[in-house]
């Protein structure tokens, strides 16, 4: 069951600065409306994994782990591969993070970053079939929320691309029905490179990439994914209150040309 | 049992759907409300094959006493698909499309309940899909509005959901389960029409920058259209109640 969340640790007093700030147009961090924090991209820091990723997205920091392995198609879809999005929110990020079974956050986390990947058909998950409903690979992507300093989606949105755009898988032939592993290595079937840009609504007005102060007084936020086409391929929104339909669809449009900086920076550093 | 298989296509030549219905153009709704003895508040949605009932409980004391807030009542949500709602039996453990959904549901229901008039309690609502058949969660907000307002519970506005999506390159209202699976999108959008503010969005598939624009308004209109039907529905119980008082007072010769 989905609780409304405890009111926020932060006092009054900081809450008022925040607000009136960006009313003024400023922020704390003295960013404009529309910056995006410094983002640091590292690939291929973890050994044991096919493909990895840490993002730095101001004081926010994620790691990405992505394991390919073989298992069973799903049943509907016997001639693919399979994606699952997993969110780890670890007790060390946070003080508001418990560990436990994943709660309804990680869950939307996970899952709107799912929803990007896959919608953007970024995976070709069909070239990702080696036996038609018998055999296909999995590839796990995990999300470790290592610091939370705000806009947790964006930061494992980038760090999930990166490690995918980082992932080797060993090659194979198939003999007998069984996969055999070959010596060499081979990039996944990556088409499309969607990327994930939120927008927080603060009084009346709309930011770009909330920090966690912003995020502890931000009324709403708009997730929207971009793909290569200029598409939008996923969007959710939450928060406590509402957003008018002008604001929907000027928030869609910051996202749009964000999300093609962002995108460059990421091919800058996997490349 | 139906099964559903792929139709050669979603859209005929007079540009009729599967269905037969217009692109532009809702499922039969039936909205009822007061259909539950125990709860303090409850509705019943019929959209297409999909079959909702929600329940209201509260504003009551919060259980257990920590979870209260002292400047609000919490609001929780539990979205809850029945084992036989779907094709395949579902497991009645909630899985993680629920909690999402239980999640994006309270948040769109939230900012239209005057939730700090009752501090220190919980509302608790119950929406168990029955039958499920594409656009659930936006008839659950729409049904969970009306099961709101019929516990008493002042609310800013009524919360008026519908899904617009993408199929066969066509802009359409209100996908139908079929028309979701074999798609290109699908749009969600949950209104509070008296403020014209969106209290849920959500998407996934793929659209132009104008397909999205165009599809935020056919879905605002249509939320439009729902939140009349939410009018009458509420109208209809009081005036059924009032026509039966009516009566007895007319037999009873007691009419003044």
């Amino acid at each position: 069951m989905s609780s409304t969340p405890q009111v926020s640790p932060m006092a009054r007093i900081e809450q008022r600065t925040v607000v009136d700030m960006i009313s003024r147009g400023k922020r704390i961090d003295e960013r404009s409306l529309t910056d995006y924090r410094d983002l640091k991209i590292e690939v291929g820091i973890i050994e044991k994994a096919n493909g990895s990723a840490q993002v730095f997205l101001g004081k926010t920091k994620v790691m990405v782990g992505v394991k390919v392995e073989t298992g069973d198609p799903f049943p509907d879809t016997p001639n693919e591969g399979i994606l699952t999005v997993n969110a780890e929110l670890v007790p060390l990020a946070s003080p508001s993070f418990e560990p436990g079974p994943p709660d309804e956050n990680s869950i939307e986390l996970a899952r709107v970053v799912d929803r990007g990947l896959r919608e953007s058909k970024a995976i070709d998950l069909e070239s990702l079939c080696i036996q038609a409903g018998k055999k296909v690979f999995v590839v796990f992507v995990d999300v470790y929320v290592l610091d939370h300093d705000g806009n947790l989606i964006d930061a494992s949105a980038i760090a999930s691309l990166a490690a995918l755009l980082n992932t080797r898988m060993s090659d194979y032939e198939i003999r007998d029905g069984e996969v055999v592993h070959k010596p060499g290595y081979k990039p996944l079937p990556i088409r499309n490179r969607p990327i994930t840009v939120t927008i927080g609504k603060i009084g009346s007005s709309l930011v770009v990439d909330p920090c966690l102060e912003e995020e502890q007084v931000m009324s709403a936020r708009l997730t929207a994914a971009i793909d290569d086409n200029g598409r939008v391929c996923a969007m959710q929104k939450g928060g406590m209150e509402g957003l008018t339909i002008e604001e929907v669809k000027t928030a869609v449009q910051i996202v749009s040309k964000k999300a093609d900086e962002i995108r460059a920076k990421i091919l800058e550093t996997t490349s | 049992m139906f099964q559903q298989k792929r139709p050669e296509t979603l859209i005929d030549s007079n540009g009729s759907r599967v269905d037969g219905r217009k692109l532009d153009q809702l499922r039969q709704i039936k909205l009822e409300i007061g259909i539950l003895d125990k709860a303090n508040g409850s509705a019943y949605v019929e959209q297409g094959k999909n079959r909702i009932l929600v329940a209201v409980y509260g504003p009551r004391e919060a259980h257990p006493k920590h979870i209260a807030l002292p400047d609000r009542a919490v609001v929780r949500c539990r979205y809850h698909m029945a084992p036989f709602s779907t094709e395949e039996r579902k497991s009645p453990a909630p899985s993680r499309r629920e909690m999402e959904l239980s999640k994006v549901i309270r948040e769109a229901l939230e900012p239209a309940t005057l939730s700090e008039n009752y501090p220190r309690t919980t509302i608790d609502i119950f929406i168990e899909v029955l039958q499920s058949d594409g656009g659930t969660r936006c008839a659950a907000i729409t049904g969970a509005s009306l099961a709101l307002a019929d516990a008493g519970i002042p609310m800013k506005s009524l919360v008026s959901a519908c899904a617009v999506g993408k199929i066969e390159g066509q802009i359409a209202l209100d996908l139908s389960d079929l028309e979701d699976k074999y798609g290109e999108a699908d749009m969600p959008v949950a209104l509070m029409p008296s403020f014209n503010t969106i209290t849920l969005i959500q998407m996934d598939g793929s659209f132009t920058q104008d397909e999205f624009a165009k599809a935020l308004d056919m879905a605002v209109e249509s939320c439009n259209q729902i939140h009349e039907m939410q009018k009458t529905a509420l109208k209809e119980k009081y005036l059924s109640i009032k026509e039966e008082v009516e009566e007895k007072e007319e037999s009873g010769g007691t009419a003044e």
